[in-house]
């Protein structure tokens, strides 16, 4: 009953309402009610994901298991943010409320917090990010052979896209008048016309298809027949 | 044993993707010692090599002239390669730090007073009958309190002046400090943090070389910060004013949000509503622990069921409507004049006839025998070359979204941090 019935009930309950708040008027403020219990619940599972990252980093550095530095690394790095940003240490004064402290913003590139976000976050974010261009290059070359007409599709509009969008597309086919008859053969005009056209109709469709997938999906959970996520005892 | 092999690689010619990756695991197994764990790993010899028909081998990782970490002499050559380059940065760097006049990485800010003075604000003339006079923290050069319809308080406790910092262009701010202008001043703070950020980014580019001490310090500090971020946005922006304004109201009012909107009238169901989150939060969080896990199944409950509900409504809506709604256009397409657009329409028409294709290949799965089949079929291969296309797209995109970040940070360290490249001449 605890953890099967009650779980249950309360999957179609939350699901049922926020459908039906779509389809009923009368019901629309039990749905905003609804996504704002879930909005805070997403906060709360922060906590949460917090709570775990101390309790296994802790565990790591006690049992001192190999790599146990780093996570005391990314401990002091955690804290240490946390303190910032959750007590707004250091916080910008509010303009418009400067004698309530709290109302500080902690967010500007002047209060800790702010600076952590803009000095070490974000730089290891966009650098973590940029690697990646190394090794989809260094993928796509090992992987990417055109021995058959999709695999040359592929290829090709690959090239064409990284072409058209680049100054490579004025220096090859600039020559080409825009205006004229053959205009559809410069290298940005055809990068337009496969995103507008073929690939816009690749995406639908699969959209289209992904669209039908989760609201399946979504149904199986609200009507109970996806019990994937509860408790086996 | 060589006859068994030669049999697989014959069942899997015509398929690289599957003899890529039987490849991959037989290597494994040799490099790893799992000699018992399958009949093809127990039975190869570290000297057979398994190559395609057309270009060596399979994997790169497998051949060991390629692999640094199977061939000790290409290991050496990598690592003194990137002692080479990194000899070569830190002499460029020493060079530009003490040669150069202005080095490299230096922040300048302005820091200016402000002063906020508390005043009455009258209710506007015509204002509805309810409408009150109040006080407000305004600057004290605010053109309201210049015009009378503000009134500053007197006294001490009316009167606030804070430190306000503007960062200013080095090569103004070297200018307007040699002509003494002492708000003008290098801030170490900012300065420190160029330097913090290009560390960083170094340390995260030298995983290109291999895994490394350096690039593992970085990972941690990504991971602590990450979490701790995206934790403090969750309480500041959705657990205060979400869960805990409704709670307590007039505390958080006077504490951090002095802008919020208290009505009396609805206090008591605000605070009832707020409970149940609250509640459910509490369960959530008995995840941690050891034997209460199952409780958080609740709340669980309720966020699969809540996204069920929003997914459902917003795919079936935003996706699946309107992008069956946007295909189903005018195949011929007229401008104002009512002649055709031929070139909007042969767009209109492929567009149309990508998706069905696209959608016949997803779900008719019929077999491709007969007439019918044979017409699905061909339909089919002709919807697989407009995804090929679409993959090739998103492939390329992908590929130039992270070369620009891949741009973005060497900008930064070539322009922010060394102050090689200026083009705009602000240095």
């Amino acid at each position: 009953m605890l953890k099967r019935t009650i779980p249950l009930f309360i999957t179609g309950a939350a699901g049922g309402i926020l459908i039906l708040a779509y389809f009923s008027p009368a019901t629309t403020n039990w749905g905003e009610v609804v996504t704002d219990w879930m909005n805070t619940l997403a906060a709360v599972a922060f906590i949460l994901g917090g709570g775990n990252l101390l309790f296994v980093n802790l565990e790591k550095i006690s049992s001192k298991r190999s790599g146990w530095a780093y996570a005391l690394v990314t401990l002091l790095a955690f804290v240490v943010t946390l303190a910032f940003g959750v007590l707004k240490i250091g916080a910008v004064p509010n303009a418009q409320f400067p004698a309530t402290p709290w109302a500080g913003d902690y967010e500007s590139v002047r209060a800790p917090f702010g600076w952590v976000y803009e000095y070490v976050l974000s730089p290891l974010t966009a650098t973590m990010f940029a690697l990646l261009a190394f090794y989809v290059a260094s993928a796509a070359f090992r992987a990417f052979r055109a021995k058959n007409i999709e695999a040359i599709l592929l290829l090709g509009t690959a090239f064409v896209i990284l072409l058209g969008r680049t100054a490579a597309a004025g220096i090859l086919t600039g020559w080409i008048s825009p205006e004229g008859p053959f205009a559809f053969l410069r290298l940005d005009t055809m990068a337009v016309n496969i995103m507008q056209y073929v690939s816009t109709a690749g995406t639908r469709a699969v959209m289209m298809g992904i669209a039908l997938g989760i609201a399946a999906t979504s149904l199986r959970l609200i009507l109970g027949i996806d019990r994937s996520y509860l408790v086996n005892d | 044993m060589t006859e068994q092999l030669s049999q697989q690689r014959t069942t899997q010619r015509g398929d690289g993707a599957s003899h890529t990756i039987m490849c991959t695991e037989m290597r494994s197994a040799e490099h790893t010692g799992m000699h018992a764990s399958t009949s093809a790993a127990t039975h190869t010899s570290p000297h057979v090599q398994l190559r395609t028909a057309s270009h060596g081998y399979a994997n790169p990782a497998s051949n060991p002239a390629a692999n640094p970490a199977a061939n000790p002499r290409l290991r050496r050559a990598r690592t003194t390669i990137w002692l080479i380059l990194f000899l070569v940065g830190g002499i460029g760097l020493a060079y530009n730090a003490l040669v150069r006049p202005h080095g490299m990485a230096e922040v300048y800010v302005e820091r200016s007073e402000k002063t906020f003075v508390e005043a009455d604000i009258a209710a506007p003339v015509g204002a509805p009958s309810g409408e009150k006079a109040s006080t407000k923290w305004l600057a004290s050069d605010s053109p309201a309190l210049q015009d009378g319809s503000a009134i500053a308080m007197a006294g001490a406790a009316h009167t606030l002046t804070i430190n306000e910092t503007v960062g200013v262009p080095p090569r103004a701010a070297r200018e307007r400090i040699a002509a003494g202008d002492s708000n003008v001043s290098l801030s170490i703070v900012d300065t420190l943090g160029v330097w913090i950020a290009a560390f960083f980014t170094l340390a995260i580019f030298s995983f290109l070389w291999r895994d490394n001490p350096i690039y593992k310090f970085a990972e941690s500090i990504l991971v602590g910060v990450s979490a701790a971020y995206w934790m403090t946005l969750g309480y500041w922006a959705t657990l205060v004013p979400n869960l805990f304004a409704k709670i307590a109201p007039e505390t958080i009012k006077g504490w951090a949000m002095p802008a919020l909107d208290v009505q009396p009238a609805d206090q008591t169901t605000q605070f009832l509503l707020a409970l149940v989150p609250l509640i459910l939060g509490f369960m959530l969080l008995m995840r941690l622990s050891p034997k209460g896990g199952w409780i958080s199944v609740w709340p669980l409950a309720f966020i699969i069921g809540t996204t069920a509900g929003l997914k459902f409504v917003a795919f079936i809506e935003g996706d699946l409507m309107a992008q069956a709604a946007n295909t189903i256009i005018p195949l011929v397409a007229l401008n104002d004049t009512g002649s055709m657009q031929f070139g909007e329409s042969l767009g209109n028409l492929v567009l149309f006839v990508g998706v069905l294709a696209v959608l016949t290949y997803f779900f008719f799965s019929v077999e491709h025998k007969g007439r019918l089949g044979t017409m699905v079929g061909k339909v089919s291969r002709l919807g697989i070359w407009y995804l090929m296309i679409t993959f090739g797209a998103a492939f390329g995109l992908t590929v130039m979204g992270r070369i620009t970040l891949l741009s973005q940070r060497l900008e930064f360290l070539f322009g922010d941090w060394l102050w090689i490249i200026d083009p705009a001449n602000i240095r």
